[in-house]
């Protein structure tokens, strides 16, 4: 099964007269980290938000999890971003004045389902993100940068999504942190399996992936006009 | 989301705790202004019942009224004893109390009556006068005290007072030849009588032996052993409630005594009187309430103001609840969330300021203005009012909402 599969898809922001994007074909299965690299302005950004269902293509098709996403409503889509697709910024991912336990319980709450052992899996998350668990009552704003990206990734994985997606999540990083960042995320592939795509200029980071895609190869929007990113 | 929305208000309190303030005032205004009102309708109400007709010289209804229940003024003639004497023995009538008012004491006003005024005068549910110390007058110069009165100046049973000519807080001319002896305290009613000294009417005569108009003549006074005292006769009075046999009679006794041959005077229904003297505070009332929501509506827009003007800042907060999978209606109802959250808290503490204040200022008010205001406000009206507010910051609280709403139905992924 494939976990993304795009034919012929077109987006055009709203105001605009040229498509940003225009995709003949992409496919990506489940289990694959996929590393999506592109300058910035190649639409990097508008395509993770065509994946995660806050934007909704004109014209062709988009599915996620064989789900065609423009065929559901507006809150059938937010509830299928909360439940199968997880997402982590550069920054600014997590509400600030809450704790960690309440960034990560609020996360939970749009599930729809309450978890019973939302407890014992924030733990377990954080754990495996090699956090202390005394963070879980610190105001997300006290973390340092570093650890608000790792619990970034514990928040995106709390309703155990089939797809994490990641925009630059590594840019306000040092090179030490971002390594250990790096890592970690990889690490969760122990704990979870959903695939992966991370999008990033840094080619330095494309080892730890199995997949690459050059966007600009799969866009066939010519660059250079339109880059509203 | 209770906690989502507190957490985000008290991580904006600098801003969050003046608009609380704008709004805890405002709602003091609005609770006070109407709690006042309410309790001074009933308390205004509830100043004298159970009197058929009340009687004073040629005046207007609501002048009557004021001078001779309120103390307020004075009256513009006297009535004879003589038309009291015809008056109160005719049949219709069932009791009457005559009035005699011009004098005072530290500015309390002396009313000169008779036995009768223990015993017939009601007010609020038809509450008789109760003593809380001591017992009418059995003596010419016997005083009893309205509460107000005791409680002010601290006077107790057998305290002896010199009275002065006329009223106001410092009469230059007193009648120091005949002191008055405290016979009896009042309980507190809530009315007039709290702040008033009663006397008889041969005390009141008693004084002005050898006084004419006002000023002292002759120096013809009594000493407090005369036994002339027993014997002296009232000449004339202020104004007088009459009590009837039968409520039928009212009108009849009504034209009978505004047609009297011998003297002109006017007798009035007080509880008519009453109602349309309330109806002209009534307006001022109106008018205090009004600037009260007015005050109100303000402050609600400048909670709106609050909130719109956070949302700039709260742009990528918001953008990220949609991220992880909030719907549209989620920004919504925290931005009504915080709203109402805020209204609540500013109803709850106006409410307890109101009660503060009024628990403070509430023996001032009784003896300085007999104005018996409860502590705790539980008039309908302001359930309504605060109802209406909660109501209204919903309401106008919409205006951020709904664009908080409209803005997150577009791109937020990119929250950077």
């Amino acid at each position: 099964m494939s976990i993304i599969s795009i034919e012929n898809m077109r987006y055009t922001w709203p105001k605009s007269e040229s498509p940003a994007l225009d995709i003949s074909g992409l496919s990506v299965g489940q289990g694959e980290t996929v590393f999506l690299r592109g300058a910035s302005g190649s639409g990097k950004s508008t395509l993770l938000g065509l994946l995660a269902g806050t934007l909704t293509v004109q014209s062709g098709t988009l599915k996620v999890l064989d789900t065609e996403l423009s065929s559901l409503s507006p809150r059938e889509r937010d509830s299928f971003r909360a439940n199968h697709i997880g997402i982590v910024f550069q920054q600014f991912n997590l509400i600030p004045f809450l704790t960690v336990a309440s960034n990560l319980r609020l996360a939970g709450s749009f599930s729809g389902e309450p978890r019973r052992d939302f407890r014992e899996k924030s733990e377990n998350l954080l754990q495996a993100l090699n956090l202390d668990l005394g963070l879980l009552q610190r105001r997300a704003d006290t973390l340092s940068v570093g650890q608000q990206q790792r619990v970034a990734i514990a928040r995106a994985l709390i309703n155990d999504p089939e797809l994490l997606l990641a925009d630059e999540p590594t840019s306000a990083l040092d090179t030490d942190t971002r390594d250990t960042f790096m890592r970690l995320l990889m690490s969760i592939r122990d704990v979870s399996d959903c695939t992966m795509i991370f999008a990033s200029h840094d080619r330095s980071l494309m080892k730890y992936f199995d997949t690459e895609i050059e966007l600009s190869e799969f866009n066939r929007v010519k660059k250079g006009k339109s880059s509203r990113v | 989301m209770f906690e989502v929305a507190l957490s985000s208000l008290w991580s904006r309190r600098g801003s969050v705790l003046l608009t609380v303030a704008s709004l805890t005032i405002s709602m003091v205004i609005v609770i006070g202004v109407e709690h006042i009102r309410a309790q001074a309708e009933s308390s205004f109400v509830r100043t004298i019942s159970n009197v058929d007709l009340l009687v004073g010289a040629r005046t207007s209804q609501i002048n009557l009224l004021l001078y001779s229940v309120f103390r307020i003024g004075n009256a513009t003639n006297n009535i004879r004893w003589e038309s009291y004497e015809d008056i109160a023995t005719r049949s219709e009538v069932s009791w009457s109390i005559p009035l005699s008012l011009g004098d005072s004491h530290q500015g309390y006003r002396v009313l000169g009556t008779n036995l009768q005024y223990f015993e017939h005068f009601r007010y609020g549910d038809s509450q008789e006068l109760q003593f809380s110390e001591g017992q009418p007058f059995s003596a010419v110069l016997h005083a009893v005290l309205g509460s107000g009165v005791a409680n002010s100046l601290g006077y107790e049973l057998g305290k002896e007072i010199v009275l002065s000519h006329g009223i106001g807080n410092t009469s230059f001319v007193n009648h120091e030849n005949l002191p008055f002896t405290v016979s009896g305290i009042l309980a507190p009613t809530g009315t007039p009588v709290d702040r008033t000294i009663h006397v008889s009417l041969q005390g009141i005569e008693a004084i002005h032996l050898g006084w004419q108009n006002g000023a002292q003549v002759a120096a013809l006074g009594l000493e407090p052993e005369d036994p002339r005292l027993e014997d002296l006769q009232p000449t004339q009075i202020t104004a007088m409630l009459l009590g009837l046999e039968t409520p039928m009679a009212v009108f009849g006794l009504q034209r009978a005594i505004n047609n009297y041959p011998r003297e002109p005077l006017t007798a009035i229904l007080p509880a008519v009187a009453l109602g349309e003297l309330w109806q002209i505070i009534g307006t001022l009332e109106g008018l205090l309430s009004i600037i009260s929501i007015l005050v109100l509506t303000a402050s609600l827009l400048g909670l709106s103001t609050m909130l719109l003007s956070s949302l700039r800042e709260r742009s990528r907060e918001l953008a990220l609840y949609r991220a992880i999978g909030a719907r549209p209606s989620f920004i919504l109802l925290i931005i009504e969330l915080e709203a109402l959250s805020l209204t609540l808290i500013s109803v709850f503490m106006s409410y307890l300021l109101v009660v503060a204040g009024l628990a403070l200022t509430q023996s001032w008010l009784s003896e300085n203005f007999a104005l018996v205001i409860e502590v705790w406000p539980t008039a309908p009206s302001i359930w309504l009012y605060i109802g209406g507010a909660i109501a209204a910051s919903a309401a106008l609280s919409l205006i951020p909402a709904s664009i908080a709403y409209s803005r997150s139905l577009g791109h937020v992924l990119r929250s950077a």
